[in-house]
């Protein structure tokens, strides 16, 4: 009899939400969240009793207040009149040019520090295995006072350069200037620019953005875009009669005359830097706060990168090699086309968690006085306004933000990757 | 035939040659040279540069450390001694500061006469990790060094009576006992919640009187020592081998929490994972130095060195579940399926199976978390302890030593290259062991 | 390795451990120490030696007020503070008393809740340029790069300066006075602003201090001093009259040499022996013993003995008593009548 052998159907008992499998998991879920909830409810409720007593209460309107301190390195206009948040969003921006600017050249570092410690130099090989396990275990922030130092104590100041006989000189054709207040490069300037474009009008985060550039932008992106249909023509033909047109002459063509015209129409000259007063004014400044912190965090991260990238070679069979060889591939292109791309798929996840972690290395960034977002909200702000809970929260939060589109956006390219798999 | 053919050769070696030297440009340091150095002109280019490099680096920084000053009680008097010696300041290290300072970075303020007390205890930590580290080497008997450690390196290092400790010790064995007992009686599920409140009951009220009773029966106490006269390289060592150890249990049951099918409970792991390794771990110390007091009962208020162990410990497990989720996925699958073709229900099958096999290959990982959260305690010098480069900051603000800036760094870094370098050696060599067990 | 470690670490902390918010003066008088906020390291006011111990100005005046409360000059648990963690550690009770030379403003004392006891130090910020730049006057640093050291008023002090002046200038915050020292000395900055106090200092540490000058401009008011929380009035009264005894006692002559002698009988100027606690009962209005201001002016002698001992003018620091001398000889020291 079938029926006998079917579970009873028991009535319920309290004794089966711990017993039975079927009631387990809900009961140690909702026993989880119900914890979760007070102990949150318990922070919250010390939270305000605590401000009471000490007379606070959690008030973001010191945001809007004048900030009062001037900033040195801003990529958006900013006056020591402007608001705390505007100068908050000042150091959200530098944080985030340091991130991109850091992550670039950690990348490139890595992987040539990682391909050369498999080179069959002696020399080489050794001395990129010093460089590895120097910077592998040092802290991070004695590596950014050391950068800065470096900096400060190797190179001119702007003071040698003065005088009949100075002890330092422009590199260049007197076009660059490298100093230990940062260095200077000539500029672009357009005398028959476009203008910017407004956004946000008169709040915190207005900011303006170049139409120059867009216009750059579009052209090279334009010419790119020309250049790969020209590729893709060339291929096709090269399919159907065997032989491939020459077209190198076309792509350059390409990728010139329209540029050269919008440079032209835009009116584009150089402006060099040249020493007036204390300092060199005109030329673009790169601060030595910037390029100290830059070379420190991706000389660091460079070093993790390459074992990264080394474990991702190793990963690759010697058969891959010999294989491509045998196809009659040089190295290098062995390495380009069927070592790299392969590798890549290994080397992907550890490189974004690398990527998390400079940009927030970044926030060590107040050793050296380059201000960013821990430099602004985090430092002078709270500092001078009292107001520590609000802005530490605000900055866990931009952090949080950062870090999670970092991952959002890699776990996507990291997905793409994967799908090249078969 | 054979004959015939013997006629038509005319000659036949019998003996083998006798070897030959290779040629000079094949041995030797000569030939080791052209094989690894000047294969090509490319790698003969690469090799030069790297000469020059080397060259230029070592006649910086050899005549900087060996042409310097070891006897000098001040700046001033370094540059005193250097002007007399070489003519002029530059280019000479003044190492009196590190020969008047270097156990001040070492201990912090931790007072001179009991420095063998954190000594011992980080020779007994060494004792404790052998049966873990080199498991096939080291006596399992010595596990129990390994159990007792986290009792004895608080009394070590902190002092105070013997009986605190011990008290904390007897709630575990009151829990266990409440345990084993019960389990019988009433059932696993209230024999476990018994053992777990038996002990809080007892360490909330009642230990403190107990230890304090036996205390003046029997007073055996080590001179207590404030938190806040722990610092230099004891702090840092401290708060990391802390911080590593409490999260990985915290870490096993995050990853456990981030690797469950419960859909909630799966939630609060990934969240609280995800946040703690979102943010910067500055802004956890801020935290710790500035909100954690506000976040506490009204009243409460423990000194700055907890609060940060606290709060590099919730990121330290972050880190550790990643980790240990990693060994976790690394396992193969048949291993789940044996544990649940035994009938081993889900804590049986970890703790019987699982866990021993992905700890074991989460240790490398282990290690280079704790070498990270090891050097990321310098971040400790930013909200004002004194750790190494803390201190650093406090020796300078001396008269005596104002204005001196790169022995200090040096001496840091050299430690901390030494202490992580081992230990990286340690995690690589582990790699490789269980590389081999694998394949 | 067990959760355990954080019991066992509690356990002990928790001696150390009290409820904030009782009276502080009981809280010190049962802890047996003073916790007393200090920088992490400023030469002359606050800086730990070869063996551990804090020296200097700042210092002093936590010393003086535990030998007052608790009779022992050396009861003081010194805390190093940031210029972040400063206030929160006072707020929640970490500490009892904030001698960080803080500077006393509007909003820290009624909007942040502290109560500034007086001032032990006056300064106000200055400029050091190197004297081969040739400049004499703030005013003509248009374009200039300026140093300044974070987490004080000084940024805002500068900002406000120069814009008042519509003077160009490019900010390098910089975090510690060591890396400052180090920026301005390799020409990475023309200027360098800081308390004029810490200019002293600084310049006194140069391998050739004359080759550099303090620019005669002080642009703005510091006056330094320590602080306890808002509403423990007793404690505060405490703190003040303490710094006011060692100021007095400059004042009446009272020092660390003469001052078994002056106490051991009343002596004929009222005033000294109501400090000292020979006459009159001082001491019992504040909930202390009648020699507590004797005891605090023997913690490290009176205001003028530890100025000069810490930061005056025999000091490798050398400053000079300026608006830190007694109100007789011209400066800004003026204690209220003890009486």
């Amino acid at each position: 009899m079938s029926s006998q052998s079917d579970p009873l159907p028991d009535s319920f008992r309290l004794s089966m939400l711990i017993y039975d499998t079927r009631y387990r998991s809900m009961t140690i879920q909702i026993v989880a969240l119900i914890g979760a909830l007070l102990g949150a409810l318990f922070l919250i409720d010390n939270t305000i009793s605590n401000l009471n007593a000490l007379g606070k209460e959690i008030d973001f309107g010191f945001l809007s207040e004048p900030a009062g301190y001037d900033i040195n390195q801003r990529l958006v206009d900013y006056m020591s009149r402007d608001t705390h948040l505007r100068a908050s969003f000042i150091g959200l921006l530098n944080t985030l040019l340091i991130a991109v600017l850091g992550c670039a050249m950690a990348t490139v570092l890595g992987v040539v520090i990682g391909v050369l410690r498999l080179s069959s130099n002696w020399l080489v090989a050794r001395i990129m295995t010093v460089y590895v396990e120097m910077f592998r275990n040092v802290p991070v922030l004695l590596w950014i006072v050391l950068a800065m130092a470096v900096l400060i104590e190797s190179l001119p100041s702007p003071r040698d350069f003065r005088g009949e006989n100075p002890e330092a000189s422009m590199m260049l054709f007197d076009s660059v200037a490298i100093t230990n207040r940062g260095f200077y490069i000539p500029e672009a300037l357009f005398s028959r620019s476009f203008g910017n474009i407004h956004f946000f009008g008169d709040s915190s985060l207005r900011f303006d953005l170049s139409l120059d550039l867009l216009a750059l932008l579009a052209v090279l992106f334009g010419s790119i875009y020309a250049v790969r249909r020209l590729g893709k023509w060339a291929h096709a033909k090269q399919e159907a009669t065997g032989l491939r047109p020459t077209t190198w002459h076309y792509t350059l063509a390409i990728l010139v005359v329209p540029m050269l015209i919008l440079l032209t129409v835009l009116g584009f000259h150089l402006g060099y830097p040249e020493l007036k007063g204390f300092n060199f004014s005109g030329g673009t400044y790169m601060r030595n706060s910037l390029i100290a912190l830059w070379l420190a965090l991706s000389m660091y991260t460079a070093a993790f990168i390459a074992e990264i990238v080394r474990g991702g070679i190793l990963a690759i069979s010697k058969g891959q090699t010999e294989a491509a060889s045998a196809l009659g591939l040089r190295p290098s292109r062995t390495m380009r086309l069927v070592i790299l791309p392969q590798a890549m798929r290994v080397i992907i996840p550890p490189l974004i968690s690398q990527y998390l972690n400079l940009t927030k290395n970044s926030s060590l960034a107040i050793a050296v006085g380059y201000m960013d977002i821990t430099g602004t909200l985090g430092g002078i702000t709270m500092n001078q306004t009292g107001r520590e809970l609000e802005s530490v929260l605000m900055l866990m939060l931009v952090y949080l933000v950062i870090s999670l589109s970092i991952s959002l956006v890699m776990n996507w390219y990291n997905e793409r990757v994967k799908l090249v798999e078969r | 035939m054979s004959d015939t053919n013997a006629q038509s050769v005319r000659y036949v070696r019998d003996t083998i040659l006798p070897q030959q030297p290779p040629p000079a440009s094949a041995v030797g340091f000569i030939g080791w040279a052209r094989a690894n150095l000047f294969s090509s002109w490319f790698n003969s280019v690469l090799t030069v540069i790297s000469l020059a490099f080397i060259f230029y680096v070592l006649s910086g920084v050899i005549p900087w450390v060996f042409q310097s000053v070891w006897n000098a009680n001040s700046l001033s008097e370094c540059r005193e001694v250097m002007v007399a010696t070489w003519g002029d300041t530059h280019g000479h290290a003044c190492w009196g500061v590190i020969k008047e300072r270097w156990l001040q970075l070492l201990f912090g303020f931790y007072p001179p006469e009991l420095y063998w007390r954190p000594i011992v205890a980080l020779g007994l930590l060494l004792v404790a990790l052998a049966p873990v580290l080199y498991a096939e080497k080291v006596p399992s008997k010595l596990l129990i060094v390994t159990a007792l450690y986290p009792f004895v390196m608080p009394w070590l290092l902190w002092g105070g009576t013997i009986w605190a400790p011990l008290m904390v010790m007897a709630g575990f064995g009151l829990g266990y006992m409440a345990y084993t007992i019960l389990s019988t009686k009433i059932g696993s599920l209230g024999a476990i919640i018994a053992g777990v409140l038996v002990p809080i009951v007892w360490w909330l009220f009642l230990s403190g009187a107990v230890a304090s009773a036996l205390a003046s029966v029997l007073p055996l106490a080590l001179q207590s020592v404030e938190s806040r006269q722990f610092g230099g390289f004891m702090l840092s060592t401290l708060i990391g081998v802390v911080a590593i150890g409490c999260s990985l249990p915290i870490g096993i049951f995050l990853a456990l929490g981030r690797r469950s099918d419960l859909l909630i409970l799966r939630a609060l792991c990934v969240g609280f994972i995800e946040f703690i390794r979102g943010v910067p771990l500055i802004t956890l110390l801020f935290v710790a130095s500035t909100l954690l007091n506000i976040f506490m009962p009204p009243g409460t208020n423990f000194d700055i060195i907890l609060r940060v162990i606290i709060m590099v410990t919730l990121f330290a497990a972050a880190y550790m579940a990643e980790v240990i989720r990693g060994g976790l996925a690394a396992l193969p699958k048949g291993q789940y399926e044996g544990a649940d073709s035994l009938g081993l229900n889900y804590w049986q099958s970890q703790r019987l199976i699982i866990m021993p096999q992905a700890l074991k290959i989460s240790i490398p990982g282990i290690v280079s978390t704790f070498i990270g959260v090891f050097k990321d305690t310098t971040l400790v010098s930013i909200i004002g302890l004194l750790d190494p480069l803390g201190l650093s900051n406090a020796i300078r603000a001396d008269a005596a030593w104002n204005g001196i800036y790169w022995e200090l760094f040096a001496y840091i870094a050299v430690l901390f290259f030494i202490v992580c370098f081992g230990m990286s050696r340690y995690s690589m060599s582990l790699e490789k062991r269980l590389r081999t067990d694998h394949r | 390795m067990k959760k355990t470690v954080i019991l066992g670490a509690l356990t002990v902390a928790g001696l150390a451990a009290g409820a904030a918010s009782a009276a502080t003066v009981d809280d010190v008088k049962a802890r047996g120490k003073l916790n007393c906020g200090v920088t992490t390291g400023l030469v002359g006011f606050a800086a730990p030696n070869a063996n551990g111990e804090w020296e200097g100005f700042d210092v002093g005046v936590c010393r003086a007020v535990a030998a007052a409360v608790l009779g022992d000059p050396t009861a003081v648990e010194f805390v190093p503070t940031t210029g972040k963690t400063r206030f929160t550690a006072l707020a929640s009770g970490e500490i009892d008393l904030l001698a960080r030379n803080t500077t006393w403003t509007f909003s820290r004392d009624v909007d942040l809740k502290f109560e500034f006891v007086g001032v032990n130090y006056y300064d106000g910020q200055g400029f050091m340029v190197p004297k081969e730049l040739g400049v004499s006057s703030a005013k003509e640093l248009d374009g200039a790069t300026v140093c300044i050291q974070t987490g004080t008023t000084t940024e805002l002090n500068l900002a406000d300066f120069f814009r008042a002046n519509n003077i160009s200038y490019e900010p390098v915050p910089i975090e510690t006075n060591a890396e400052a020292q180090q920026q301005y000395l390799a020409g990475a900055c023309d200027v360098y602003t800081t308390d004029a106090s810490g200019l002293a200092a600084t310049r006194a540490s140069f391998e050739d201090p004359t080759a550099h000058v303090v620019l005669p401009e002080i642009i703005s008011k510091e006056p330094l001093g320590p602080l306890v929380r808002h509403g423990d009035n007793d404690w505060g009264d405490i703190a003040r009259w303490t710094l006011n005894a060692l100021i007095a006692a400059e004042e009446y002559g009272i020092t660390s040499a003469n001052i078994a002698e002056l106490s051991a009988a009343p002596t004929n100027n009222p005033e000294i022996n109501r400090i000292l606690g020979t006459e009159g009962n001082l001491g019992e209005m504040l909930g202390l013993d009648a020699e507590w201001a004797k005891r605090a002016i023997m913690a490290g002698g009176n205001y003028g003995e530890l100025f000069e001992k810490n930061i005056g003018e025999n000091t490798p620091i050398g400053l000079a008593r300026g608006l830190n001398a007694q109100w007789t000889d011209g400066g800004l020291l003026y204690t209220p009548p003890f009486r």
